[in-house]
């Protein structure tokens, strides 16, 4: 702030300015801006300050009530004259939802009128030592200087925060209600019923053993979804750039295929290619005069055909950071080797291969927990068949998120969809942020 | 000595020529077998041989007539390419603050963008519908690509890293010369980010052009369908058995989207890399 204020040689005044600033900014937001001088932006906050008053006395109560309750009356039939009539009662979701913005809004306010009495104290602060505060103007262009970023990031943010975290929040609560199909609102109500929801996943026999066999499958799929799609990258990588390959852009070419062709197309294609009966993959086998294989309806070959058609989507993406890669290592690595009469063998394995796996490490992390929740492939090609008669709403090769779609979309059971998405978050936010923290973008930072 | 060398070397490339033909077979067959499929007369997945024994065009004509894929193909191309620019505008400028700017919360927001960014999407999707029904905007492709849009800064590392790249004295340079933020941004650093803003368009464009979950969700009349839900209902359905009709739709949809991806190759590998160098 000091850079756009002129300092001036002020009398010395008494060192009340700060105090009294900021006690009138906690009495209404606005006033200590007022007092400091900053005429317009003081009322401006003023503005914002009886509308948040207004809102907190109108929808507050109201807010407050609504996710206490989650809404107290039925939708019933009652009497008006001798006609029966359906009333409609409180809609528990929409009560949530609602009650969820207020609550939203008033946090926003709240901390902007805890910036109020710190900006108010700091401009006393400042004013006590004979600097002019800032006219509107001046704000303004300090605003638009030195908050840039905030100002950048208030679009997108905003748009995540309605989109993104609220839902998030409303789904994370789902999780303690009684919220299924059967309890669908306005003809019911919701309620809270706290834990139950992660009890009964948790001690119900048929639940529980689906819970678990699933999560361990997801684990499973990840770990060979992404060794074998960064594998295949990698060797794709280095057969095409190795010495004395010709027609290079071609081969790289023809193995972007099945990256550039729009995903839901592909492994639509690849459900029926793998079709057991009529696909051309047994078709082929049955002219080779091989036994057709259950690629689609035996749980353990459907299991494998997965993570086949996976490595088949994902090594492309893999071979093209690899590639991006090689070209960064320097020459002359390869020439020292050359004097020592590395065999080629060792070279990849003692240069590339680390130099590779330095930058690629957290790409592998980070593609693992994409696999965790890649619902797509499971959906599209397998949609969790063979069924499973052990499992509840599961085939075999459902996975955590696939399980959970099934259960909000199909089976109307929201409470437990939540209970699962809840698991899935806690699980990859702790990969993610472990993740994060170690890379380089984030250390470099540390450093400066 | 020489010979023996030269005879070693020529061996690993014909067997190295090997490997990249088998698996320019792998890559390619699921492309060629669904464009073979599509000119195949009749409407079954079955064939004796690889090559259609005739061919006909009445499929792809087919599509016309008997479903409108004019207004799938059409709606699809509004809703992806709205995103695309919204999408990438907020995904650029939210990597761009990041990158070159330092504030308070800055690194756990950062922290908090990417943890939100792996929630599964769907799980939100009942508060969506129920906030897009709030807004009267169900059934309209505006919700649609408000969302996408909404969504795609979430993204926002690989911008991040992009500009990390970028020097910092160039900016420096610049701002000593009076420019201000904006102008900054335009003049300097976007016209140094080709790759980026290829690469992140791109990924908007087609993540926008293949979902069909959200969009299953919210467009419910037959006429605000997108490709992706009509082409999934073509065969989803367990008595539909127009399977040639939907390999032409196939290659209809895939053929743009692919034919980008492969004249973008280049800036693909330079977005791509810069994201994988910085993590």
């Amino acid at each position: 702030m000091q850079q756009l204020a002129i300092k001036r040689e002020y009398p010395e005044h008494s060192r009340k300015f700060r105090k009294k600033a900021a006690l009138l900014s906690a009495l209404a937001m606005g006033l200590g801006q007022i007092y400091n001088r900053q005429y317009t932006k003081g009322i401006l906050m003023f503005a914002v300050y009886v509308y948040g008053i207004f809102t907190a006395v109108t929808s507050l109560p109201h807010a407050l009530w609504a996710l206490a309750t989650l809404g107290e009356t039925e939708t019933h039939l009652q009497k008006v004259g001798r006609l029966y009539k359906q009333v409609m009662g409180d809609h528990s979701i929409f009560l949530m939802i609602e009650g969820l913005i207020t609550v939203f809004i008033m946090l926003v306010l709240v901390w902007l009128y805890i910036a109020g009495i710190k900006d108010a104290y700091r401009t006393g602060k400042l004013r006590e030592e004979g600097i002019q505060p800032n006219t509107f103007k001046q704000t303004l262009r300090f605003v638009a200087a030195y908050r840039f970023p905030h100002i950048v990031l208030a679009i997108p943010m905003l748009g995540i925060v309605f989109f993104t975290v609220m839902p998030i929040i409303f789904m994370i609560l789902v999780a303690f209600t009684n919220f299924t199909r059967d309890t669908m609102p306005p003809a019911h109500l919701i309620n809270w019923e706290g834990l139950q929801a992660f009890k009964e996943i948790l001690r119900i026999k048929a639940w529980s053993h689906t819970f678990y066999s699933v999560t361990l499958w997801t684990f499973i799929w990840a770990f060979f979804a992404t060794i074998t799609g960064y594998f295949g990258g990698f060797a794709a990588a280095l057969l095409v750039q190795q010495k004395g390959i010709r027609f290079r852009s071609f081969w790289r070419t023809a193995f972007i295929l099945p990256f550039a062709i729009p995903m839901f197309v592909s492994t639509l294609i690849l459900r029926n290619i793998f079709n057991g009966q009529f696909g051309p993959v047994n078709q082929y086998l049955g002219m080779l005069g091989i036994a057709k294989a259950p690629w689609l309806s035996d749980p353990l070959w459907a299991k494998i055909t997965l993570i086949l058609a996976n490595f088949w989507l994902s090594f492309p993406v893999s071979m093209l950071m690899i590639i991006g890669i090689l070209s960064t290592i320097p020459k002359d690595m390869y020439e020292a080797a050359d004097i020592d009469g590395a065999s080629g063998f060792q070279k990849t394995r003692l240069i590339t291969f680390p130099m590779v796996m330095f930058s690629m490490a957290p790409l592998i992390i980070m593609q693992f927990v994409g696999n965790i929740n890649n619902f797509n492939i499971v959906y599209l090609l397998t949609n969790g068949k063979p069924l499973n008669g052990d499992f509840q709403f599961a085939g075999h090769t459902d996975i955590l998120i696939t399980w959970l779609f099934k259960l909000s979309m199909e089976q109307g059971k929201y409470n437990y969809a939540s209970v699962i998405g809840i698991f899935i978050f806690i699980v990859l936010s702790a990969f993610a942020i472990w993740n994060v923290r170690r890379t380089k973008a984030f250390k470099e930072e540390e450093a400066s | 000595m020489i010979t023996g060398k030269k005879a070693k070397t020529s061996v690993r490339l014909s067997f190295s020529y090997v490997a990249l033909v088998l698996l320019t077979v792998f890559c390619a067959y699921p492309a060629l077998w669904v464009l073979m499929s599509s000119f195949r007369t009749g409407d079954a997945l079955f064939s004796d041989t690889i090559l259609p024994a005739s061919y006909t065009f009445s499929h792809y004509i087919g599509l016309f007539d008997k479903h409108p894929f004019g207004v799938w193909y059409w709606n699809t191309l509004k809703i992806s390419v709205s995103s695309m620019i919204l999408g990438t505008i907020l995904t650029l400028l939210t990597g761009y603050a990041f990158s070159v700017f330092r504030f308070t919360g800055r690194k756990n927001l950062m922290s908090m963008l990417l943890v939100l960014g792996l929630f599964p999407g769907f799980m939100s999707m009942i508060a969506i519908y129920i906030l897009l029904n709030q807004m009267n905007l169900l059934n309209t492709h505006t919700a649609v690509v408000i969302v996408y849009a909404a969504g795609a800064p979430l993204y926002f590392l690989f911008a991040k890293s992009y500009f990390d790249t970028i020097p910092k004295s160039l900016v420096e340079a610049a701002r000593i010369d009076g420019a201000g933020h904006m102008p900054i941004f335009f003049r300097i650093v976007l016209p140094l980010s080709t790759p980026l803003i290829v690469f992140t368009s791109l990924m908007t464009f087609t993540g926008a052009f293949t979902d069909f979950i959200f969009a299953k969700l919210v467009l419910r009349s037959p006429d605000k369908k997108t490709l992706a839900v009509g082409l999934f209902d073509m065969i989803g359905d367990r008595f539909s058995n127009e399977f040639t009709m939907f390999a032409a739709g196939c290659v209809l949809a895939a053929v743009p989207v692919t034919v980008l991806f492969i004249l973008m190759q280049r800036f693909l590998v330079e977005g791509l890399t810069a994201g994988a160098d910085k993590g």
